[in-house]
């Protein structure tokens, strides 16, 4: 029973997958695919915390703090790029406003 | 009842609520694929995504927790991550979005940022004029 109900929702979960590959795929504008690279990577951590723990091992679970903090570090830095045109701004020129 | 039936019964509770949060995912990718402009669809990938993946990482946490006897911190992490970055992800790719000229949908009724910015432009202009 446990078991039947993790790997529906795998399956689910791969699904969902799809469907954000599909908006990373047509968006139109860049932001639709930051937003769908977004929702990957998090679709992404909750598949391994499922997959950890059908497996039964918790050696997974290193994977899902770094693809958090990877996933975020990538969408604030591809939005601060289409925002700005740079991603780290010097700050003393003020050339970048 | 025995201790054996309650253990199985507390496996099934996490398993459904881990069913519960791939569902809600489920739902949250309908929109970003049906919702028509970025706004919306950002709107529907990070509120409920972020909602789908808290329920499914508490329920691997109590699983694991209650079922492999081991009280994982690394997921009570990710948790806490994800629901502090989450949001302010997705309101800097809103920002951006706005910013870069993303055109907002045909059926939106009410848009306040563009006189923000219409005064903050005018506010430099007149800054790099009393500089000259």
């Amino acid at each position: 029973m446990t078991t039947t109900l993790l790997w529906v929702s795998l399956i689910l979960l791969s699904l969902a997958i799809l469907g954000a590959l599909y908006r990373l795929l047509k968006g139109p504008s860049i932001a639709d695919r930051i937003a769908a690279l977004d929702t990957i990577g998090i679709l992404l951590l909750s598949m391994i915390a499922v997959l950890g723990i059908t497996t039964g091992t918790r050696a997974y679970f290193d994977i899902i703090l770094v693809i958090g903090i990877l996933t975020f570090i990538g969408t604030t830095a591809m939005a601060r790029y289409i925002e700005r045109g740079v991603v780290l701004e010097s700050g003393d020129d003020g050339t970048n406003h | 009842m025995s201790l054996e039936m309650m253990e199985q019964i507390i496996e099934v509770v996490f398993a459904i609520l881990i069913l519960l949060g791939a569902v809600i995912a489920v739902i949250s990718v309908l929109g970003l694929i049906r919702l028509p402009d970025v706004y919306l669809r950002s709107h529907a990938a990070t509120k409920s995504a972020t909602l789908g993946v808290l329920l499914i990482l508490l329920g691997a946490f109590f699983y694991t927790w209650f079922v492999h006897d081991f009280f994982s911190i690394k997921l009570l992490l990710g948790i806490l991550f994800v629901f502090i970055t989450s949001p302010v992800a997705g309101h800097l790719n809103a920002r951006a979005a706005y910013r870069s000229g993303v055109a907002l949908w045909k059926g939106s009724v009410r848009d306040d940022f563009r006189e923000a910015i219409k005064q903050e432009r005018q506010l430099e202009i007149e800054e790099i004029k009393n500089r000259n």
